[in-house]
């Protein structure tokens, strides 16, 4: 469905992408992950025909971006990291009278999809209110709801939730979630939680290359460390030393009243865990199974690449 | 496409009151310059202190100031509203990443050019078409009826005159990256051609011959301008294609 090849590009000095290559299946949502400056942007940009690699090919549906008379925009719906809308423009001005027919999309349809998606982006409150005065929040909302006017196959989404609130970005992560298996879906985040939450398959990028792709209940399985946290307000006393001595922790570390507890398996010392904390009668204010954080899926997969 | 294009351009240029303020200006203009011509000597006959016998020396108004007047303030205030309200048109929507947005539609970049010229080109007509009643009317009762088909003649002749400046300023817009470089690229592109109009022998190939030509026309002279015409028709259609292959190649 997408298929990236070897690609290159590189702004000055600066190698952008490196030899990247990715492949994604039809229906799926593909979560691309990396860190500010892995080439992420730079992929999406070329994907949706605004920027040309140095060198490497990359298709959607077949066609070949970049090619003549191989035109992949009526295929796609893009979605940047900062959507921009003309400020004196109204969303429903956007959609309707000028992103709908720009797909030959007019009249009543035009007038009817441009509602059913400010409904389903939570903007139809706000229908005939100027753009200019929006928030990044609503303008990502409305970003998304013009990648979607045509009802595209494949969906680039850079960044979709990075500016929304927990409601918002649940609301959005839900929409892309009914898209699942209709629409193919590139998600670029720096999230885990994110990928988490609706990705099937996850490509990690570091430095402009491809470090591993994979589907994403494995991934998490392979890399993620079992960890937990817990606060207490008083100190940790002789517990400490009780659980640095059981077979099933293997690391812990303690700062401001948090103790972090790192286990091999998350099931065999759950329930240890809880009791020794009880039978300590420590004042417990907080007991979690902390997901890592992308960074620390990250440097462990960059130390395995070294 | 390309309708969807052209009519957010004057959507956009009438809600964000560029328009307006472009064809009061210039009604503004069409009104003041036969009053200009009429009152000036007047005024400066009513001066305290004026030198004694200075005043015969001040000539009677005729329409000949008033035609000179609608031409000089025409194109003075023509070529700046056009560069003021054209260095933004491209660099602006690059800067504020609306280009980036559109251009993942399918649309054709050089229609995004074509249709901002397009638009730009209307404005002026229009711009024109309100100047030049408001002057045709003023000078008849100031003055006395000026020959109608010549006057629009001229006025279809500074028209090109002042196509050449959109579309230099348009060209310095796409070729910009930011408004401030835009604004640089357009006065500069001003400046250049301001001077090649002041040296002897070059000047016949300017545009600026264009309003000559456009006054002689009206107050029955001899002079006609056809090289210039010929540069500006160039200088036209090369600046907007070149405005179109770089923003067709360029990178958002």
């Amino acid at each position: 469905m997408i298929r990236i090849e070897n690609m290159v590009k590189t702004y000055g000095p600066v190698r952008a992408l490196d030899g990247l290559s990715l492949n994604v299946e039809p229906g799926v949502v593909y979560g691309f992950l990396g860190p500010n400056g892995a080439g992420k942007t730079t992929s999406m940009r070329i994907l949706s025909g605004l920027a040309r690699p140095d060198s490497g090919r990359a298709w959607i549906l077949d066609k070949e971006i970049g090619k003549p008379g191989s035109d992949v925009r009526s295929l796609i719906g893009v979605l940047p990291e900062e959507p921009a809308f003309y400020g004196w423009m109204t969303p429903r001005e956007y959609l309707r009278d000028f992103v709908a027919p720009l797909y030959n999309i007019r009249g009543r349809v035009a007038a009817r999809r441009t509602d059913e998606l400010l409904e389903i982006v939570g903007l139809i409150d706000v229908a005939n209110r100027r753009v200019g005065g929006f928030s990044r929040g609503m303008r990502q909302r409305m970003g998304l709801a013009q990648a979607l006017v045509h009802r595209p196959p494949v969906l680039l989404l850079d960044e979709p939730v990075s500016a929304l609130d927990p409601a918002g970005r649940k609301e959005v992560l839900d929409l892309i979630e009914t898209l699942r298996g209709q629409t193919t879906i590139l998600l670029s985040t720096h999230l885990l939680a994110d990928v988490e939450r609706v990705c099937d398959v996850v490509g990690i990028i570091d430095k402009g290359c491809l470090i591993v792709q994979a589907r994403r209940d494995d991934l998490l399985s392979s890399y993620v460390t079992p960890l937990f946290e817990i606060e207490s307000e008083d100190g940790f006393g002789h517990w400490l030393e009780w659980v640095e001595k059981q077979a099933f922790v293997t690391n812990v570390t303690v700062a401001n009243h948090t103790a972090r507890v790192l286990v091999k398996d998350v099931h065999k010392a759950q329930k240890p865990l809880l009791e020794s904390l009880a039978r300590e009668t420590l004042s417990v204010r907080r007991f979690e199974l902390v997901h890592p954080s992308l960074e620390d899926v990250f440097l462990r997969l960059t130390k395995k690449e070294v | 496409m390309f309708r969807t294009l052209l009519a957010k351009e004057f959507r956009e240029q009438w809600r964000t009151w560029k328009m307006i303020v472009f064809l009061a200006v210039f009604l503004i203009t069409g009104i003041i310059s036969p009053v200009l011509a009429k009152y000036t000597p007047e005024i400066l006959k009513s001066i305290p202190n004026l030198p004694a016998g200075l005043a015969d020396f001040i000539p009677a108004p005729t329409v000949a100031d008033s035609v000179a007047q609608y031409l000089k303030n025409t194109a003075q205030f023509g070529i700046l509203l056009i560069v003021l309200l054209t260095m933004g048109v491209m660099a602006q929507e690059k800067e504020r990443g609306t280009a980036a947005m559109l251009l993942t539609k399918p649309v054709s970049r050089s229609a995004v050019v074509l249709t901002k010229w397009l638009t730009g080109m209307t404005i002026v007509l229009a711009g024109l078409l309100v100047d030049g009643l408001a002057c045709l009317a003023y000078t008849v009762v100031l003055f006395e009826p000026l020959p109608f088909g010549a006057f629009w003649t001229m006025n279809m002749l500074l028209l090109v005159y002042l196509c050449v400046y959109l579309t230099m300023a348009l060209l310095a817009s796409t070729l910009a990256r930011s408004q401030a470089i835009a604004a640089a690229g357009g006065f500069g592109g001003l400046v250049v051609l301001l001077v090649l109009g002041s040296i002897p022998r070059v000047s016949d190939y300017m545009p600026g011959q264009l309003v000559t030509w456009g006054s002689s026309l009206v107050l029955k002279g001899d002079s006609t301008a056809w090289p210039a015409l010929g540069v500006a028709a160039g200088i036209i259609v090369l600046a907007l294609a070149i405005a179109c292959l770089c923003f067709e190649r360029e990178e958002i």
